[in-house]
């Protein structure tokens, strides 16, 4: 087909439209499953807590995802007066348009990916650790209290779980010897999953995800009971609707990194014959989806952090931890010459 | 095209008049240099910058700049008075610019330094070539940033530690120990409740 088309149209044109195609393949997808997410969320603690969950519209209650939106499509958009209009418009856009643009790099598959960049572990980190601004910019510009003490909050919680985070990624590249996500998902097939050889860094990484993401039992910037909703309190119709999708994509980009970094990608858990007739991408799937089940059920079993002991935690336990884990790592690669070697 | 907005955000950093919109044309050039770093090839660098800068630095400057809440009407008035000063700072600034550029020469042996540098830097990553450097030729100086950066961070901690009395810590320890006393442990049958 691109033989046929060239000449037809512009070589440069073509990659342009290349481009776009590839990035729609992606962010369509995505918002589906994020919609869908929100109804598995509410069916899975629906059942935790005996309860039935959505069950009216659709069968079993399938198209209440479609419903919700539609409702939020519709509805009237309010700006504060005091507002700061830029900055109030721009958040929402910014906190939804992150939490897609991280998903460039992710391999689906081997080589499906939409840009093998040679740092892409980095281009994640950096994208997850841009997701404060959504949040603090939203909880300034709505000139609130509420929503202002939610965003600070949310902010300082993030730029604390992020450090330990950026341990535990350094202790597993240190493994896996590149920055290419790629890359470190192949050294899997020689190492083993990551999750056998590092497993106190993975809990240490799940939880930090939980915490980076704003979810139970780390939901501070928005604990209703003292701050009604945290920072989106005064966003209405679909500016908290981008709000709510960025979140629960950001949710689904967590766990896509988790899995790539702790439970080996695309791969299968065995390479033997009835595990490696699955294509990798219903592997990945399973496994994104294993994760948010956990993300869920933690969201439905634990009470809510006090702010001191969210802290605590963070800096205290998990920042010495993951540093000693760190030393550890590199001693015994060192020792037992595993080091990855470069070049010289 | 990033150079452009680069400069013009950072016009705006300085001029515009709300301090919150300032921290965030600074993250704007952040960004660009971040830009311009990975049309360089330096996607490493690139990377970092914004992890760091914008990801960190900026999230925090954000923080204080929110807090502070500054009346932007007395900064308006207060221009004139430092006029004066920032020129003349700007304008010695410039001058050295200038000497330096004027005398700016390479070393006599520069193309052996190049020549020698341990891997052939084309073929290996940008991670890997930089790393390379860091950790051999430019050991020490790495390690004395390092040192300088601790004494920033001990000097601070020291300036602002105060001690009270009476603070109450929360012991979890001793929290977690005590189930057996007050608390009374249940097996709840699923689907049931108490």
């Amino acid at each position: 087909m691109v033989e046929l088309l060239d000449g037809v149209i512009p070589p440069l044109l073509w990659r342009v439209l290349l481009i776009v195609l590839e990035v729609l393949a992606i962010v369509l997808p995505m918002l589906g499953i994020v919609a869908y997410l929100t109804y598995a969320e509410r069916k899975v603690i629906g059942a935790i807590q005996l309860r039935k969950g959505p069950n009216v519209v659709g069968a079993f209650g399938l198209l209440q995802p479609l419903a919700d939106g539609l409702k939020l499509f519709t509805k009237e958009m309010i700006i504060p007066t005091q507002a700061n209009r830029g900055v109030f418009l721009l958040a929402p856009v910014l906190t939804f348009g992150l939490a897609l643009a991280a998903w460039a790099v992710v391999p689906f598959d081997e080589g499906w990916v939409v840009a093998d960049i040679n740092v892409g572990v980095l281009y994640l980190f950096a994208i997850s650790s841009l997701g404060v601004y959504g949040i603090i910019m939203s909880g300034w510009a709505s000139n609130s209290r509420y929503a202002f003490l939610g965003g600070l909050r949310s902010a300082a919680q993030m730029v604390s779980y992020e450090v330990s985070m950026g341990f535990v990624l350094v202790s597993v590249l240190l493994m896996a010897g590149s920055l290419n996500i790629s890359k470190v998902v192949e050294a899997q097939k020689e190492w083993g999953w990551f999750i056998v050889w590092q497993l106190p860094m993975f809990v240490v990484f799940v939880i930090s995800a939980l915490a980076e993401t704003n979810r139970v039992p780390f939901d501070l910037p928005e604990a209703e009971a003292e701050l009604v909703a945290g920072y989106n309190v005064e966003y209405s119709g679909m500016a908290f609707g981008m709000f709510f999708l960025g979140e629960y994509a950001n949710m689904i980009l967590m766990s896509g990194m988790t899995s790539i970094l702790f439970l080996g990608g695309w791969l299968p858990p065995l390479s033997i014959a009835p595990f490696t007739w699955v294509p990798g991408i219903i592997w990945f799937a399973l496994k994104i989806s294993a994760i948010l089940f956990f993300f869920l059920w933690a969201r439905a079993t634990f009470p809510r952090y006090r702010y001191d002991q969210l802290m605590r935690l963070g800096w205290k336990i998990f920042l010495p931890f993951t540093l000693l884990w760190l030393v550890l790592v590199a001693g015994a690669l060192e020792l037992t010459g595993k080091l990855p070697n470069m070049g010289g | 095209m990033f150079a452009a907005v680069l400069v013009a955000s950072g016009v705006m950093v300085i001029s515009s008049r709300n301090p919150v919109h300032s921290v965030l044309f600074l993250i704007l050039a952040f960004f660009n240099a971040a830009g311009l770093f990975l049309l360089l090839g330096a996607e490493f660098l690139a990377m970092s910058l914004v992890i760091v800068y914008v990801g960190a630095v900026a999230v925090l400057f954000l923080f204080v700049v929110m807090m502070l809440d500054i009346n932007t009407a007395e900064l308006k008035d207060g221009i004139l008075q430092y006029l004066p000063t920032g020129a003349v700072i700007g304008i010695l600034l410039l001058v050295e610019l200038v000497a330096l550029f004027g005398s700016w020469g390479f070393a006599p042996d520069v193309e052996a330094i190049i020549q020698s540098q341990t891997p052939p830097i084309a073929q290996a990553t940008n991670t890997e070539a930089l790393g390379m450097l860091i950790y051999t030729k430019y050991v020490f100086l790495f390690q004395a940033s390092g040192l300088i950066l601790l004494v920033a961070m001990v000097g601070s901690i020291l300036l602002t530690l105060r001690r009270r009395e009476g603070v109450r810590h929360q012991k979890i320890a001793d929290q977690v120990a005590r189930t057996t006393e007050t608390v009374k442990l249940h097996k709840v049958q699923t689907g049931r409740g108490i």
